[in-house]
């Protein structure tokens, strides 16, 4: 048993699964069931008090959910996740278990559409009260930290013009202002980034994006990266303080490192309910077994995609990071060596009309809500993710009236750039 | 030693060689870690002594407490420290004073001594600081697996069905130190602070 590190594509067929005790099955098996047997009155009373590890329920853990949680944690470098119903459900999980009514957290300007909706008016009606900040300004995070922060998010690539955010400067404002930072990795997936490498304290994910990769499943996940102290100043008492539901635990004290992880499950999973599908998580999971292969190729169809686009005379501008001229291209160098992501935005000379005109032509391209798909993704954001947001606000989160959103997919190249070219010669 | 980052193979080799275990600290509250740690080795297999001058009288899982280590009465392997990093040091020096000496002394979760630490590994006594070995033992076996947590191992091997109060095998492929780089430097930090 020698101590050496696998790399990133053994983790990503390996982590969390083994062959299945029972049957020997090699393929992890779907446990589709809500419950599990317990073996005496004692060993359930252990479960339930969170003194032995086992199954109980299927809305607080279950086996095939299991070795997704360990997959995913250990290609993200972190100590345990959380696996639940979708990347809305991470948010709502991560988000109770930080703040009370009346506190704050402060969000990156810049990201998905239904993230910015969840944070201004769902979580408002919960007392949690978000505080926008410029990714592009890391002052502008220092000017919005109160004595109620209690947390700062962003995007490692942020949607919707795949725009590179410095994760280290905006941690070093977190680490300052004594409070976790949440880094939504979805659409670069830890194959590009490791937010945790670069100071994130909570990574979440929407699995239904590039992880699990072929637009067929839901899911979401939290990882805890195990790096911050919860205990200082009673400002996370969910952590830190004695809880009463489980007959005055503290659950730093019990489960150190991971323990951010454990209260993502047992107090909010439990009692929110989101829980994934043991079915959607098998998918997801056979998905990450090839995240390497396919997220290179995503990035290497999307540069060149992109690199056609900015030579086309109906594209007034090209946002992709992995473009040389790109104003995000340093961050992409440092943080995303290997590609700058395949989602992207461009504009055109010829505007809304000229949007939606472009997405009514497209054969391949399929016009749709999602990213992170094995086949190519067109949507016009100003009429539909972004549709929400008044004209200002679009023009701040990049989702003005003439932007188009791509999704590059994993077909062969020169077969994308025709159907594109076909569309824009109109 | 390292305390800062512990190879699993230092860790394995202890939980796989230490057959009793006295735990300092050890409470007969049930919610306590401590209990959950003391039930938890005794479910697989380790020979477990609760060490606690408040409950001398009583027992815990069916094991007299005794008030010292003194009062033990035989040899033990591991000492198991549950209490603050402030009253290691007297636990370390009345291990010291064992005949014979315990060949681990292990300090729990949020626990740290490093002169404490010092004394005894000059004594030949490995340590182990700021750990939980009901963690550990979950964590090499894999069976903290069924809570998400990263056990930092990989196996492609078929492991038997477990049953109650089996011992498992922690000789699986280690992926790495004793803790993720990330939580490792975490508390490197903390120490230097504190």
């Amino acid at each position: 048993m020698s101590d050496r590190l696998p790399g990133f594509s053994t983790l990503a067929v390996h982590a969390g699964a083994q062959p299945d005790p029972t049957t020997g099955a090699r393929a992890t098996p779907i446990y589709q069931t809500t419950s599990f047997v317990f073996n005496d009155a004692d060993h359930a009373a252990s479960l339930f008090g969170l003194q032995a590890f086992g199954n109980i329920y299927t809305r607080i853990g279950n086996p095939t959910n299991a070795v997704l949680e360990e997959r995913v944690a250990a290609l993200e470098g972190g100590t345990a996740a959380l696996a639940v119903a979708s990347g809305h459900a991470a948010q709502v999980v991560v988000l109770q278990q930080l703040l009370q009514p009346g506190d704050e957290f402060i969000a990156a300007r810049k990201l998905y559409g239904g993230s910015i909706n969840q944070f201004t008016h769902a979580f408002k009606s919960f007392g949690w009260n978000v505080v926008w900040a410029d990714p592009d300004d890391i002052a502008s995070f220092e000017r919005a930290v109160t004595p109620r922060t209690k947390a700062i998010f962003i995007e490692s690539i942020a949607n919707p013009a795949g725009s590179i955010t410095d994760i280290e400067a905006i941690s070093t404002v977190a680490r300052k202002a004594g409070v976790p930072l949440i880094v939504d990795n979805t659409l670069a997936s830890p194959y590009l980034i490791r937010p945790i490498d670069h100071g994130a304290d909570i990574v979440v994910h929407s699995l239904t994006k590039f992880l699990g990769g072929h637009g067929n499943s839901l899911g979401g996940i939290i990882v805890d990266a195990g790096t911050f102290d919860w205990s200082t100043g009673g400002k996370y008492p969910m952590l830190s303080e004695p809880r009463p539901e489980y007959h005055g635990i503290r659950l730093q004290e019990t489960f150190g490192n991971f323990a951010f992880a454990i209260a993502c499950r047992v107090l909010g999973l439990r009692d929110l309910g989101p829980a994934l599908s043991p079915f959607n998580a098998f998918m997801i999971l056979t998905g990450i077994e090839t995240l390497p292969l396919r997220m290179q190729k995503h990035c290497d169809n999307a540069k060149a995609v992109a690199e056609f686009l900015a030579g086309h005379p109906a594209v007034a501008s090209v946002s992709y990071a992995g473009l040389p001229s790109d104003k995000y291209n340093q961050l992409a160098r440092k943080y995303a060596p290997k590609g700058a992501g395949a989602v992207f935005t461009f504009s055109l000379k010829g505007g809304y009309d000229a949007g939606v005109s472009l997405v009514s032509k497209l054969q391949l391209f399929s016009h749709l809500a999602n990213v992170g798909d094995t086949r190519s993704l067109v949507i016009h954001p100003a009429s539909t993710t972004h549709s929400q947001l008044d004209d200002a606000a679009k023009i701040k989160s990049g989702a003005g009236p003439d932007v188009v959103r791509l999704s590059v997919g994993i077909e062969d190249k020169e077969d994308l750039i025709a159907d594109l070219e076909q569309a824009l010669a109109g | 030693m390292n305390h800062d980052a512990y190879p699993d193979n230092y860790i394995r080799g202890i939980l796989n060689s230490v057959k009793s275990i006295a735990m300092v600290g050890a409470s007969p509250v049930n919610v306590r870690p401590s209990y959950f740690a003391f039930k938890y080795l005794a479910q697989r297999g380790y020979d477990m002594i609760p060490v606690n001058p408040g409950h001398v009288g009583k027992d815990l899982l069916g094991k007299p407490f005794v008030a010292s280590l003194r009062d033990i009465g035989r040899p033990v392997d591991m000492i198991d420290i549950f209490r603050n990093s402030s009253h290691i040091m007297p636990v370390v020096e009345e291990a010291l004073t064992l005949d014979p000496l315990p060949k681990v002394i292990w300090m729990q979760l949020g626990a740290r001594d490093d002169a404490a630490a010092e004394k005894a590994e000059a004594a030949g006594i490995k340590v182990v600081m700021n750990r939980c070995p009901k963690i550990e033992y979950g964590r090499l076996s894999s069976e903290i697996s069924w809570m998400g947590v990263n056990s930092r191992t990989l196996s492609s091997k078929r492991p038997p069905a477990p049953t109650q109060g089996m011992r498992l095998s922690l000789n699986r492929m280690s992926v790495g130190g004793g803790d993720t780089a990330a939580s490792d430097r975490a508390a490197k930090n903390k120490s230097e602070q504190s």
